[in-house]
């Protein structure tokens, strides 16, 4: 069989990508907009809430416990080194409260649920259900996607708080058998240097990552073509948009923060 | 099977007058990236009527009843069905439209997450209908279509020919006033094929229902042009030779992106076109 390579022409990438941002800003903003117009599909948030929420429970438990342990073990080194070992907790907190909780909370669920969404919703188009439910009068992107990117922001918010309570968790648990950390000193430590700027942060980045995993997902998994082979090319794109997305959002609302609260 | 004998009586007073049309064509194309799929495609379909579409495959049979439900919009051209006009009509406006169309889908396209019942009561528990009503009509459908014991199953634990059954009852719950069939018999075995045709005919003859068929079977096709429903058998009969244009049904075929015939059985058996002579023979 002959491998056939096609040349595309730089404009034609441009214009594809700029094409691509388009729908999906068009995408993100009708499954805003789909909340203020009825029906809501409640009963369908709830099923995506336990689906991404409680689903994704177990890896989250496991990668905010080894996180924490791990910053305290890194910083414990250093800190020995200049006799600031009385400080982990507040690198352990403000570690995992302002980045890595959110950011890592964040990866986790995007490569669980994105692909899932990019995957299940890309069978459906290619199985022509997604046309089936528009010919049978209901609009997919209210039954289908406002519920995901619903239950995908308000429960990965919740999932990120338990992650960094498990990592500051993680985090004693190498600080005071290890490094013979004070439990009282390690845990006054965590809260004391704790300010809004870092709790803010911490909080606002969960929502932000949650719309866009689940927004992410969904816009690859509905612009599926090409059959069962295009589920799968939709289902690696996903993974793959969604953590950069990730990544270049962290970075950008963590500088924001900064300029609007200061560095001190 | 071979395909039964053309009738070729007289054109026939069942295929309605053009004023009571149920779906109306006027000069569509439409085109995907350069390749033109239909081009000045005109006809209508008539109330009560069934027109059966063929044409090789590619030929833009399932693009024009995608175009007929206003899943896709076309190029340039004129659709109105049941009388109103769809080309520019938004997706709110069309979701209400279509709850006077169904549609069976080519491979079914049940929700794989969802029951039998649920899959058929779709439109119901949207229009949020009270479950005693719901339940009573789903039973009901099912019965129609000779599958009533598949009520709890999924469509995973269906075979190819109860699968489309199912999406012929999903289709008509809500006594559509047109149907459109996408190649409902297509992979199936001829006797699960024969079943389908006869519930198509008895949607045709019982509900009077319009409809819109592509199929790349033709028996399918004469079958329905030469039988009708018998209700009091429960049965579709043979109609005798002088009586088979009394059946509302006509045919369309597309070439290259045309229609390049539209017309009743008796047309169709003495058209001098070759193309159409090879196809039908």
């Amino acid at each position: 069989m002959a491998l056939e390579l096609e040349l595309i022409s730089p404009f034609e990438l441009a214009k594809d990508f700029v094409v691509a941002v388009q729908e999906y800003t068009l995408l993100s903003a009708q499954s805003l907009t789909n909340f203020f117009r009825p029906p809501v599909y409640m009963g369908d948030m709830l099923q995506q809430a336990d689906l991404i929420g409680v689903g994704s429970l177990p890896i989250v438990i496991l990668t905010g416990l080894s996180v924490g342990a791990l910053l305290a073990l890194n910083a414990a080194s250093t800190l020995q080194r200049f006799g600031g070992i009385a400080l982990i907790g507040r690198l352990v907190s403000q570690g995992m409260v302002t980045e890595l909780g959110p950011l890592i909370t964040g990866l986790m669920v995007a490569g669980r649920n994105s692909s899932g969404m990019a995957s299940e919703l890309g069978s459906m188009i290619v199985t022509e259900q997604i046309d089936a439910m528009r010919a049978l009068g209901t609009d997919p992107t209210k039954k289908l996607i406002t519920p995901r990117v619903g239950a995908a922001t308000f429960m990965l918010f919740f999932l990120t708080i338990i992650a960094d309570l498990l990592g500051l968790i993680g985090g004693y648990a190498v600080a005071h058998p290890l490094f013979g950390v004070d439990t009282q000193q390690y845990w006054t430590s965590v809260w004391q240097f704790l300010v809004f700027r870092d709790v803010f942060t911490g909080l606002l980045k969960p929502v932000l990552f949650g719309f866009i995993i689940a927004t992410v997902g969904c816009y690859y998994g509905m612009s599926t073509k090409g059959g069962t082979q295009g589920v799968g090319r939709s289902t690696t794109q996903a993974v793959v948009a969604a953590s950069v997305m990730i990544l270049i959002v962290d970075f950008f609302v963590t500088k924001l923060i900064f300029a609007i609260f200061g560095y001190s | 099977m071979s395909a039964p004998t053309l009738p070729s009586e007289s054109p026939s007073a069942a295929v309605v007058a053009p004023s009571g049309l149920a779906i109306e064509f006027d000069k569509v194309s439409i085109a995907f990236d350069d390749k033109v799929v239909l081009e000045n495609i005109s006809f209508g379909l008539a109330r009560g009527e069934t027109k059966a579409v063929f044409g090789v495959a590619g030929s833009g049979k399932s693009t024009l009843l995608k175009l007929a439900i206003g899943l896709l919009r076309p190029d340039s051209g004129s659709i109105k069905v049941l009388g109103e006009e769809i080309t520019h009509m938004s997706e709110p406006e069309l979701f209400e439209l279509r709850r006077r169309v169904g549609i069976v889908f080519q491979e079914s396209a049940l929700f794989d997450s969802l029951k039998v019942y649920e899959n058929v009561a779709y439109r119901l528990m949207e229009e949020g209908l009270p479950a005693e009503e719901i339940e009573r009509r789903v039973r009901e459908v099912l019965r129609f279509v000779e599958l009533e014991r598949t009520y709890d199953m999924r469509p995973s634990e269906l075979s190819g020919g109860m699968r489309r059954r199912v999406a012929i009852a999903r289709a008509i719950i809500t006594e559509p006033e047109v149907l459109l069939y996408d190649s409902p018999t297509g992979g199936l075995d001829p006797v699960t094929s024969n079943t389908i045709v006869e519930l198509i005919v008895k949607q045709r003859d019982v509900y009077k229902t319009s409809a819109l068929m592509v199929t790349h079977r033709l028996q399918d096709a004469f079958t329905m042009a030469t039988h009708q429903f018998d209700q009091a058998t429960n049965k579709m009969v043979a109609l005798p030779k002088g009586q088979h244009c009394d059946v509302p049904m006509s045919f369309l075929i597309l070439r290259d992106a045309k229609v390049i015939f539209d017309g009743d059985a008796h047309q169709l058996a003495t058209s001098r076109d070759d193309y159409i002579r090879e196809y039908i023979s």
